[in-house]
């Protein structure tokens, strides 16, 4: 039996998006603010698993040819590499160190070094959770 | 006044959600959970923004955001699971 989901669908289109810009949001917003790598992986995760949810497996792989587990080792690899990179400086393993910068467009702007450990945990998550609810939720 | 007003808004979300609670433990059928699942929800984004204007603070407000991109996302999977049977479809047939 077919079952009319044009609505599931178009709402999706939209959903998405406005879920993928809020999950940035945590992700940037995480020093003084709810937020960080790990909640913000959450929501761009949830963001793909309902991508996965109206359309199907194969169309979603069409169009995001990204094998989950491989994204989850690549975060790992580089909250890692971030870790031991402070040991070059000769300061203790996943040190942090942060800076004021002049940017362009966003005036003053404070650049750390644990936004990329923070983005390595985030794709970390986003591999994990998406690999765990599709090994769970696929039919044989 | 608007102390009073807020804090009886909030014991009246609360029985709200007991109700719907009810409703999932006895509900005869699996929508009946579905739609009480997400009134639930509802209810409790309803009671975090009372509770930040309680407190006059904005730290709740990605809290709310946050249940609501999960109670859409649950009720689409738990009425997909009663419609269908399975959750993520290996290829459409369409």
């Amino acid at each position: 039996m077919k079952i009319n989901d044009v609505i599931l669908r178009t709402v999706t289109r939209i959903v998405v998006f406005i879920i993928l810009t809020f999950g940035v949001y945590l992700f940037l917003s995480g020093h003084n603010t709810p937020g960080g790598g790990f909640i913000g992986g959450l929501v761009l995760a949830s963001a793909i698993v309902l991508l996965y949810l109206s359309n199907d497996i194969e169309t979603v792989q069409r169009s995001l040819p990204l094998d989950f587990k491989l994204v989850a080792a690549f975060g790992v690899l580089l909250a890692t590499v971030t870790g031991f990179g402070s040991l070059i400086f000769g300061v203790p393993f996943m040190s942090q160190t942060f800076a004021y910068f002049d940017l362009p467009v966003f005036g003053k702007t404070e650049l750390t070094t644990v936004t990329i450990f923070e983005a390595g945990v985030a794709l970390a998550v986003v591999g994990v959770v998406v690999t765990i609810i599709l090994s769970i939720s696929e039919d044989e | 006044m608007v102390e009073k007003i807020l804090l009886t808004a909030l014991a009246l979300f609360a029985i709200s959600i007991v109700i719907a609670l009810v409703r999932i433990i006895i509900g005869p059928s699996m929508p009946d959970r579905a739609v009480a699942l997400d009134m639930i929800g509802v209810n409790l984004i309803s009671m975090i923004a009372v509770i930040s204007i309680v407190l006059k603070t904005k730290a709740f407000l990605e809290a709310i955001l946050i249940l609501g991109i999960l109670a859409f996302i649950s009720t689409i999977a738990i009425s997909k699971y009663v419609e269908r049977g399975i959750i993520v479809e290996l290829k459409s047939d369409d």
